[in-house]
C-alpha cells in the first residue's frame, strides 16, 4: 500500500505503528502465552508487593498482576473495536441518511444529530448504560451509540461535500437511485477521511471503555479489561500504586497508539502547504540589476529613495534589484502580472516583510534608512508618515473590532491622544472619505460596511496622521467597477490636496496609466522599463508594448477574440539564464537567451548607433508618420530606462499576437492558462 | 457577509446590528428550548426503555411482590403513558423529581445538596486550563512561526499529544499515588477544604488544557498569517498590541467553539474524578446511582448534567455573538 508507505516514512507514523503493533501482538499472543499464569491462583502469596517473581505484585487471590495487565490487552481492545465498529456503523447510516431521504426526513435527522453531538460523549454513555444495563455487553452498546452521533455528523458533512460536485450530479441525471449514487459515487469517495476519524475513534472508545470499566459499570467479574484492573487497584492505591498504574500505562499507550496512528494517517492525506506565504511565479536568475536611479527628474523634495532593493526568500528571489525615487506628491505606478514581485516590493518598501524573508538593498524614507528590525523611532516615523491600503478591504479589517476604534488607534499609539481626542479625530478621517454619518458608522464593526466604504475607511485610517507616502496594493482589484472609479479618484484628490506621494501597484497598465505619473513595469522580480505616464505609446521594451497593444481601444474588432501575451511569466523553479522575458519574446535572439540585459537609460533617437537589422530607420520612419498623423499632437518623449536588447525594435504584425503564431516559440511550448494581464478595457 | 446599501439603512427602524442580534436571541433561544425538551423527554423515556421491569430491577429479586407494586404505583408506572409524561413535566418544572430508593431523600434534595460541590470542580478547572492552555498557546505560536523554532514546535505537540490522551481518572490516580501516597502532600480524597480540591481540579484541567493550547497555536499562527494583522503591522503598533490586541481576540474567539465542548467534557469529566477522589459531588452520586439501579435518582442527576452542558453551550454562544458580532449573522 502507498499510503502504508508514506505513513512509515515519517517519524510520528513509525512511533505510531510500532506502538500498534505491540499493542495488537499483546492482544493477539498474551492470552495464549501468559493466560495460565494470569489465572494460577497463588494463597501464600495474596496481595503481594511488587517483587522480582511478580513485578507489579498480586491481587487478593494471589495472581500475577503484570500477567493479568497484559492478558487484559485483548478484551480490551476488542470491546474498544466492537464500540468503534458500533459507531461507525450507526454514524453511517445517520449522516448518509439525509442523502438517502430526501430534503425534509433528511433535515430532522440532521437536526438530532446536531442537537446529540452537544452532548458530551460520556453523558451519552452514562444514559445509555443505564438503559442497557452495567456489564460488558451494555458497556459496548452505551459506547457505541454514544459515539454515534459524532460519527454522524462527519460523515453527513463529507458526503454534503462530495454530493455537490459534478460526476455524483452527472449521476443523477443518468437515473440513479439514490441508494446507488450512494452507495456507487459517495461513500467511495468519503472512506478516507471516515477510516482515519475510525481510527482515532478508537482510541477513545478504549478510553472511554477503561473509564466505565473503572467506575464499575464495564467490564465485570471474573472478566478483567485494563479499567477493571485499575478499579480493583484503587482500592489498595496506598499499599501497591503499581496495581492501578501499570493497567494505567497501557491503558494510555494503546489509546495513543489508535489516536497516533489516526493523526499521521490524517497529516498523509491533507499534506500540509508550505510556503504559501511566497507569491507565486518566482524566477530566480542571475543577480539583480543595479542602475543609477535617474528616472524622471523633479525638483521637488525626494520623499522616498529607493536603490538595489531586493527580496530573498530561501532557496528565490522574487524582487531583485529596484531602484528610483519618488519625490512629494508624484505618483508612481508599478505594473506586472501576479508574481512579478510588485506585492512584495510594497511590503519591502514599508518594511513589512516577515522572516524568512529578507530584504536587500537600502530603502531611504524622509532622509531616514529604513531596518526592517527598526526601533521606536523608526515606527513611530512610519505609523504617522507612510500609510498602506490592501487589496481586501474586508480581510484587511480586524473583524472583531469596531472600525472608529481601528483608526483611533493609529492616533492614540503614535501621537499619544486620548482615546476621545482619537475617535474624534476617526470619525473626521471617516467624513473626509466621503462615508456619510460617520459617526454612526465608526461604532459599526467592518462586516456591516459595504466594500467600497471598507477600502476608504481603510484609506482614512492612512489619513489618521500625515502621511507623505500612500502605497496602495491593487487598491481596487477587489471591488465593483463603478465603486473603483470613486476610490481611485479619492486617491487622487488627496494625492493633490495633501502633496502625498502615491505608489500604486496594479496588473492593470490602463488604471495605472490614467492615475499616475510614472510607470515602473516590472517582470519576474525585475524592472523592465521605467517611463512617465505620457511615454506609454512610445515604450520601448517589448513587453510594454505588448501589454499596450493588448489594450482593447474604441477601435478594436470585437468579433475577434482580444489579444493576449501568449505563455506565461516563467516558474520560479526554473533557473533562467538571460533574459526573462526572452521566452515569450517576439524579438528574442541569442544574446536575450544567453545574457541578461540591464536597466540603462533610453538612448535617444538621435543618438541610436545600434543598427543590427538595418531596421532602426525604418522604425524612426514608421512612427514619425504614425505621429504625424495624430493631427500635430507633442510628440511624447521617452526619458526614463529600459533593460532590453532590443529597445524599440518593431514588434511583428498585432495579427499574430495570437497562440498559433510560429514566430513566438513560447506559445508552442506554454500549457500555462493565459495570465491576468489580458488588460482590463 | 453582508454588504448593505449606505443610504438605505439611515431610515430602518432597527440598526443592522441590533436586527442581527436580535434574529440571533430568537434563534438561539429556540434551539435551546427544542434541545431542552430533547433533554426531558429523553430521562422521561430511559425509565420506559429499560428492558424488563425497572421496579422489579431497581428492588432486587428479593423485593416482596407487593413492596413492588406500591412502588410501582408510587412512580406512576401504571398511569397511561401520556399522563406518566405529563406528570413528569410538571414535576421537572416544579422541582419534583421523586425520591431517591437507597436513601428515600428526595431527588431534588440530594441534587441541591451536591450540585456545588460538582460546579465548583468544573468551573475551577476550566479556569485552570484556560489559564494555562491560552499563554503557552500563544507563545508557542509566536516562536514557531513560518517553520522557525522545529524543537519548540517537535516537543510541543509530542507533549500536548501524550497529555491529551491521558483520561482525567488517570492523571488522578497518578496524582493520588505521587502527591498524597507519596510524598504525603495532600489527602486522598474527600472535600475538605482547598487543598482537597487540588489534586481533583488539576487531573479535570489537565488533558484539556493541553488540548485547548493546541487549538489556541494552531488559531494563532492562522491568525497571524491574516490581512488583518498585516494592517497593524503596517500600523506600526508595537508586538504586545499586535499580539494581544488584534490576534489574540480573535484567535480565542476562534477557539471558543471548541473551548465550549470542553467546558461540557470537563462537566462530564467530574463523573470520573469524583469517583477517584471521593468528592461529594453529582458525579459520584450518578456512578453509585447507576450501580444500585435507583433510576429516579438517576433520572435526576442525567437532567441536571444535561441542563449545564445546554447552559455552558448557550453561555458559549451568547460570549461568541458578543466578541464577535459577525457569528450572530446566519451561516
Amino acid at each position: 500500500m502507498d499510503g502504508l508507505k508514506r505513513v512509515i516514512r515519517t517519524p510520528l507514523g513509525v512511533a505510531a505503528l510500532t506502538m500498534l503493533v505491540v499493542v495488537l501482538g499483546l492482544a493477539i499472543l498474551a492470552p495464549w502465552l501468559l493466560g495460565a499464569k494470569a489465572a494460577t491462583i497463588d494463597t501464600n502469596n495474596l496481595l503481594a508487593l511488587p517483587s522480582s517473581a511478580h513485578w507489579v505484585g498480586t491481587d487478593s487471590l494471589g495472581r500475577d498482576l503484570l500477567a493479568r495487565t497484559l492478558v487484559a490487552t485483548r478484551l480490551s481492545v476488542v470491546l474498544a473495536l466492537s464500540a468503534t465498529l458500533v459507531s461507525v456503523t450507526l454514524g453511517l447510516i445517520l449522516g448518509s441518511a439525509p442523502a438517502l431521504l430526501g430534503h425534509r426526513l433528511g433535515r430532522l435527522v440532521t437536526a438530532i444529530v446536531n442537537i446529540l453531538v452537544a452532548f458530551p460523549g460520556l453523558l451519552l454513555c452514562l444514559f445509555f448504560a443505564v438503559i442497557f444495563g452495567v456489564g460488558q455487553v451494555g458497556a459496548v452498546f452505551a459506547i457505541g451509540l454514544a459515539g454515534a452521533p459524532t460519527f454522524a455528523r462527519l460523515c453527513h458533512t463529507l458526503v454534503a461535500g462530495v454530493e455537490e460536485r459534478d460526476y455524483v450530479a452527472a449521476a443523477r441525471i443518468a437515473g440513479g437511485s439514490r441508494a446507488s449514487v450512494l452507495v456507487r459515487h459517495i461513500l467511495p469517495n468519503i472512506a478516507e477521511p471516515m477510516v482515519v476519524q475510525a481510527t482515532i475513534g478508537a482510541g477513545s472508545c478504549l478510553l472511554t471503555f477503561s473509564g466505565l470499566s473503572f467506575l464499575g459499570l464495564g467490564v465485570q467479574q471474573p472478566a478483567f479489561d485494563w479499567g477493571r484492573l485499575m478499579n480493583e487497584g484503587l482500592n489498595r492505591i496506598y499499599l501497591n500504586p503499581l496495581a492501578a498504574l501499570a493497567p494505567g500505562l497501557f491503558v494510555i499507550m494503546a489509546g495513543l497508539a489508535f489516536n497516533l496512528t489516526g493523526e499521521a494517517i490524517a497529516r498523509i492525506f491533507n499534506v500540509e502547504t508550505s510556503g504559501s506565504w511566497l507569491a507565486s511565479g518566482v524566477v530566480p536568475s542571475q543577480p539583480g540589476v543595479t542602475a543609477s536611479a535617474h528616472g524622471i527628474a523633479r525638483s521637488d523634495k525626494t520623499v522616498l529613495s529607493v536603490n538595489n532593493l531586493t527580496v530573498d526568500f530561501p532557496g528565490v528571489t522574487p524582487v531583485r534589484g529596484l531602484s528610483f525615487d519618488l519625490h512629494q506628491g508624484e505618483a508612481l505606478g508599478i505594473v506586472g502580472e501576479s508574481g512579478a514581485g510588485k506585492t512584495l516590493t510594497g511590503l519591502a518598501i514599508a518594511q513589512l516583510i516577515e522572516p524568512p524573508g529578507v530584504v536587500g538593498g537600502d530603502v531611504v524614507f524622509l532622509g531616514e534608512t529604513l531596518r526592517s528590525d527598526g526601533g521606536e523611532e523608526q515606527r513611530k516615523l512610519l505609523g504617522t508618515s507612510m500609510a498602506l491600503v490592501f487589496q481586501d478591504p474586508l480581510s484587511s479589517f480586524n473583524p472583531v473590532r469596531r472600525v472608529g476604534e481601528q483608526l483611533a488607534e493609529v492616533s492614540r499609539v503614535h501621537q499619544g491622544m486620548t482615546r476621545k481626542v482619537a475617535w474624534k479625530r476617526a470619525v473626521d478621517r471617516l467624513r473626509a472619505v466621503r462615508i456619510s454619518d460617520p459617526e454612526r458608522r465608526a461604532e459599526q464593526h467592518p462586516h456591516e460596511f459595504s466594500g467600497g466604504m471598507r477600502q476608504r475607511a481603510m484609506i482614512g485610517m492612512g489619513l489618521m496622521a500625515s502621511p507623505t507616502l500612500l502605497i496602495a496594493d491593487e487598491p481596487t482589484t477587489a471591488l465593483d467597477v463603478t465603486v473603483q472609479k470613486q476610490v481611485l479618484d479619492l486617491l487622487d484628490s488627496i494625492r493633490t490636496s495633501e502633496q502625498v506621494a502615491l505608489i500604486l501597484i496594479s496588473h492593470d497598465l490602463t488604471l495605472v496609466g490614467e492615475r499616475c505619473e510614472r510607470i515602473i513595469v516590472m517582470y519576474a522580480g525585475r524592472v523592465v522599463e521605467d517611463l512617465s505616464a505620457d511615454a506609454l505609446p512610445v515604450a520601448q521594451h517589448p513587453y510594454t508594448r505588448l501589454l499596450m497593444e493588448a489594450v482593447p481601444t474604441l477601435a478594436t474588432d470585437l468579433d475577434q477574440p482580444l489579444a493576449v501575451i501568449p505563455g506565461a511569466q516563467p516558474e520560479p523553479s526554473i533557473e533562467i539564464t538571460g533574459c526573462a522575458f526572452a521566452p515569450r519574446c517576439p524579438l528574442a535572439d541569442d544574446i536575450c537567451r544567453t545574457s541578461s540585459p540591464t536597466l540603462a537609460p533610453v538612448a535617444s533617437a538621435s543618438g541610436r548607433t545600434r543598427n543590427k537589422r538595418g531596421l532602426d530607420i525604418t522604425v524612426q520612419t514608421t512612427r514619425m508618420l504614425l505621429r504625424l498623423n495624430l493631427g500635430g499632437k507633442s510628440t511624447p518623449v521617452h526619458t526614463g530606462r529600459v533593460a532590453c536588447w532590443h529597445a524599440n525594435e518593431p514588434l511583428p504584425e498585432t495579427s499574430q499576437l495570437d497562440d498559433t503564431s510560429p514566430s513566438l516559440p513560447a506559445s508552442t511550448e506554454s500549457t500555462h492558462d493565459v495570465d491576468e494581464t489580458v488588460v482590463t478595457p | 457577509m453582508t454588504t448593505l446599501p449606505e443610504t438605505s439603512l439611515g431610515q430602518e427602524f432597527l440598526s443592522a446590528g441590533a436586527r442581527g442580534w436580535l434574529r440571533f436571541a430568537l434563534r438561539r433561544s429556540g434551539q435551546l428550548l427544542v434541545s431542552l425538551w430533547v433533554l426531558v423527554t429523553a430521562s422521561f423515556a430511559m425509565i420506559h426503555l429499560i428492558p424488563g421491569d425497572p421496579v422489579r430491577a431497581a428492588l432486587g429479586i428479593t423485593a416482596s411482590q407487593e413492596l413492588v407494586e406500591t412502588t410501582r404505583a408510587q412512580w406512576g408506572l401504571n398511569d397511561p403513558l401520556p399522563l406518566q409524561y405529563w406528570h413528569f413535566l410538571q414535576g421537572v418544572l416544579t422541582g419534583h423529581l421523586g425520591t431517591s430508593i437507597t436513601s428515600r431523600l428526595p431527588v431534588a434534595d440530594v441534587i441541591s445538596t451536591r450540585l456545588a460541590a460538582t460546579a465548583e470542580l468544573a468551573l475551577a478547572a476550566f479556569v485552570l486550563a484556560v489559564v494555562i492552555a491560552v499563554p503557552i498557546g500563544v507563545a508557542v505560536a509566536v516562536r514557531t512561526r513560518r517553520g522557525r523554532g522545529r524543537a519548540l514546535d517537535l516537543g510541543f505537540a509530542g507533549t500536548s499529544i501524550v497529555l491529551g490522551t491521558i483520561p482525567d481518572f488517570l492523571v488522578g490516580v497518578t496524582l493520588v499515588s505521587v502527591f498524597s501516597v507519596g510524598l504525603h502532600w495532600l489527602p486522598v480524597g474527600g472535600r475538605t477544604g482547598m487543598s482537597s480540591a487540588i489534586l481533583p481540579v488539576v487531573s479535570l484541567a489537565l488533558g484539556p488544557a493541553a488540548v485547548l493550547a493546541r487549538i489556541v497555536r494552531v488559531e494563532m499562527l492562522s491568525v497571524l498569517e491574516t490581512d488583518y494583522v498585516r494592517t497593524a503591522r503596517a500600523k506600526r503598533l508595537s508586538a504586545a498590541r499586535i499580539y494581544l490586541g488584534h490576534a489574540l481576540p480573535n484567535a480565542v474567539t476562534a477557539s471558543l467553539t471548541l473551548g465550549g465542548l470542553m467546558l461540557s467534557g470537563m462537566v462530564a469529566g467530574t463523573v470520573l474524578v469524583e469517583s477517584v477522589f471521593a468528592w461529594p459531588g453529582l458525579g459520584s452520586t450518578i456512578v453509585s446511582s447507576i450501580l444500585v439501579k435507583d433510576y429516579p435518582m438517576v433520572q435526576g442527576v442525567v437532567l441536571v448534567y444535561g441542563c449545564g452542558v445546554l447552559l455552558i453551550n448557550t453561555i458559549c454562544d451568547v460570549a461568541l455573538a458578543i466578541l464577535d458580532p459577525r457569528s450572530t449573522v446566519v451561516r
